[in-house]
């Protein structure tokens, strides 16, 4: 299916399809990146977004009050995940860690599906977005453009506060040293906790605003949560700008894969990733010896 | 006083013979039935899984991942059947006329584990219950990748799989196995079943794009609507192929937009058919062309919000044919009142099949496999939901019509179940192909 309208759709798609990618990815960076976690919980958090959502919505039939509802309720969580759980584990192996937010992610999953069942649930776009736009060169539904744009946004965000406000110094600065930040006397618990509760939210927010495009089901996690690790590898772990560049990178391999041979959409993706761990196993912008 | 009796026998001897006695009870069942047993060696869980009051059932069913919706429904039709067997239901005597209660006066036990639609897990479960549990016959399936999976555990352990929701043509065909037997209808009958509806309906010479989940399931489904619409014209200008719980549709969406296809047929399934359903609604892809879904999906009409209005499907059960079928009415009155809702296809093949497997117990007298098994291959016409069938002896299929559907609109609908109306119920003899088409070679008895 190679022709030129094709070929510039495909290209915007992976625009798009990159965009949410880069989303959840930044949050599972950046606390990586300073809580040395990896949160294997991450996709349940994204899941978790989109149902809170989806309760709010039910309840008010406002899209921003679902979006608002399903960003704090996940931030929230992280934050409780960090104080009850996470933190009696960052002084323990790697092995503890992974299986303690695994097994988290399990609980989430299944407490959902024994409160809403395993049958989708719909939330509808906004009415100012529904419907499909024509771009001249291709129709692509409305409200996935305006996912790009709100994306765009949240990224934004999000760079501002780790780029621009004193706590995203802190924040960068327990990247790189988390042990140095703590010897200047900065309270770099309080810090995990805020970052804990940002990444969290980040997915969240991912979650419940990607709830239009898909149909919400209890697993809805568990297959980006895979992509969300390739990302974070090709980009570089630790790095929120390597997240998006990751993020983008994915999206467009999926896309045009799909254009010359769909069956190798997804397996292309994993070989980009081992491409980029053969040649630069710290990530495109990533820092050597942080991988 | 003499130290012998009678009879010659001394205190000591007797001590000897109750030592015998006594050591005998403590050998292991299995290793002296089959004197009992005319003289039938030992072979999978037989005779050891069936000594006691009650025999075991494993089933493997996906109850998290893209077919969990499925999976359960499936899981409550096999709950239904063992409910029925036990308790010696009027159901289970229509179709197994020497049922009394349970299985020749054996209680059925249903072990269940989730399978999330993974062959490996599958085997896993059912090895565990074929070893732990001396299960007598292992069930499970959405997913013929499982199926396929258990088809092959089934004829290395010796342990009948009586197949769920499979729909490729290799789980009686290329991978046929002597231990697997098949209810529901598959990629060729359902393609034979609904092509010529489909040419009759939109025409020749049409292009079409199919979206095909990247296992067996969709890759024979998809080669057999095609072989089937070959002769009408119908031309296939893309086929995309996705992976099993792709989470998004976007992409290969794009790719059917931009193909000029006149037809959309769609071979996903569980929650990858409602997903690329709604999105490609999203995309106007439906607005553009025609949906089809051979391969009907339970719940997909509840689920995609009225997206099958107007889309014909081929399926293997559809409620309202109750009018025609008095047994399809006893079901659906039983299933309803139980579990709250009609039942769709997934329960209708789980609970039928084990009523079918029972009754060739039944029959055999004996729960010794290879009896059972050839019991089947008499091909004997039995009772079903959808009437009268025969499983074949060449590949282990169950001849059994095919139910055309098309969604209703909503205007139409007579009550909230009522999504689709049965266009036609094709029945099963002139869909099959011939047994030895998809190379099937069964395997031994033993």
């Amino acid at each position: 299916m190679i022709n030129w309208a094709n070929f510039v759709s495909q290209v915007f798609n992976g625009l798009a399809l990159g965009a949410l990618l880069a989303l959840i990815s930044s949050g599972l960076t950046i606390i990586y990146g300073t809580l040395g976690v990896l949160n294997l919980a991450h996709g349940a958090m994204f899941m978790l977004g989109g149902y809170a959502g989806y309760v709010a919505y039910s309840y008010t039939g406002s899209f921003l009050v679902a979006v608002l509802a399903g960003s704090l309720f996940v931030g929230l969580v992280g934050i409780l995940m960090e104080r009850v759980i996470i933190r009696h584990f960052y002084s323990r192996p790697h092995e503890d860690q992974l299986l303690v937010t695994f097994g988290l992610g399990i609980v989430f999953v299944e407490l959902v599906r024994l409160a809403f069942g395993s049958q989708s649930q719909l939330v509808p776009a906004p009415a100012i977005f529904s419907g499909i736009t024509s771009l001249g060169f291709m129709f692509y539904p409305t409200y996935r453009l305006a996912v790009v744009g709100i994306i765009a946004v949240a990224l934004t965000a999000l760079f501002l506060v780790l780029y621009r406000t004193r706590i995203g110094m802190i924040v960068r600065a327990g990247i790189e040293d988390s042990m140095m930040v703590d010897a200047l006397g900065i309270n770099v618990y309080r810090v995990f906790m805020i970052v804990f509760g940002i990444g969290a939210m980040a997915a969240g927010f991912a979650g419940i605003v990607n709830a239009p495009v898909v149909s919400l089901t209890p697993g809805i996690g568990d297959d980006i949560l895979v992509q969300t690790f390739v990302v974070v590898v090709i980009g570089g772990v630790g790095s929120f700008p390597g997240a998006i560049l990751g993020g983008l990178i994915a999206g467009e391999i999926i896309s045009i894969t799909s254009m010359i041979n769909p069956g190798y959409a997804y397996v292309m993706l994993f070989a980009a990733m081992t491409l980029v761990l053969v040649l630069r196993p710290y990530g495109l912008l990533g820092t050597r010896g942080r991988e | 006083m003499s130290s012998h009796d009678k009879n010659g026998l001394s205190r000591r001897n007797i001590l000897t013979v109750g030592a015998g006695l006594a050591g005998a009870t403590l050998l292991p069942g299995g290793f002296i039935m089959p004197a009992f047993a005319d003289d039938k060696p030992a072979i999978g869980t037989w005779p050891a899984g069936s000594q006691g009051s009650s025999v075991t059932i494993g089933a493997s069913v996906p109850r998290t991942g893209t077919y969990a919706v499925q999976g359960e429904d499936e899981l409550k039709g096999y709950q239904l059947a063992v409910e029925h067997i036990n308790e010696g239901h009027e159901l289970v005597k229509k179709v197994s006329p020497k049922s009394k209660k349970g299985v020749l006066g054996k209680q059925l036990n249903l072990v269940v584990a989730d399978s999330a639609a993974k062959p490996n897990e599958a085997v896993q479960a059912q090895q565990r219950f074929i070893s732990e549990n001396k299960a007598v016959m292992i069930t499970g399936g959405t997913s013929s990748a499982v199926a396929v999976a258990l088809n092959k555990l089934a004829q290395r352990e010796k342990v009948l799989f009586v197949c769920g929701i499979s729909g490729s043509n290799d789980t009686t065909g290329k991978d046929c196995v002597r231990y697997g037997v098949r209810q529901n209808f598959f990629g060729q009958t359902a393609a034979a079943a609904i092509a010529p509806l489909l040419v009759k309906t939109f025409g020749k010479n049409k292009k079409v794009a199919y979206m095909t989940p990247d296992y067996t399931y969709g890759h024979t489904v998809t080669k057999s609507m095609q072989d089937f619409t070959k002769d009408a014209g119908w031309t296939t200008v893309t086929n995309q192929i996705s992976p099993l719980g792709a989470p998004d549709f976007s992409s290969y969406l794009l790719n059917v937009a931009n193909s000029g296809a006149d037809i959309l047929i769609n071979v996903n399934w569980g929650h990858d058919a409602v997903l690329s359903i709604q999105q490609a609604k999203q995309f106007g892809v439906l607005d553009k062309m025609k949906l089809v879904v051979p391969y009907q999906v339970p719940f997909l009409a509840r689920e995609t919000g009225g997206l099958m209005q107007g889309v014909y499907a081929a399926t293997d059960y559809w409620w309202t044919i109750e009018d025609k079928f008095p047994l399809a009415k006893m079901f659906n009155d039983t299933f309803e009142k139980k579990f709250g809702y009609k039942p769709e296809w997934g329960a209708e093949n789980a609970y039928i099949s084990f009523l079918h497997w029972a009754r060739m117990v039944e029959e055999a007298g004996s729960f010794y496999p290879p009896d059972v098994i050839k019991q089947y291959e008499k091909e004997e016409t039995i009772p079903s939901l959808v009437g009268d069938v025969h499983y074949r002896k060449e590949d282990h299929q169950c001849v059994r019509p095919v139910v055309i559907v098309k969604g209703k609109m909503q205007k139409d609908m007579k009550g909230k179940e009522d999504f689709y109306e049965v266009v036609e119920i094709v029945p099963g003899k002139d869909l099959m192909q011939k047994p030895d088409e998809f190379g099937c070679k069964l395997g031994d008895y033993t």
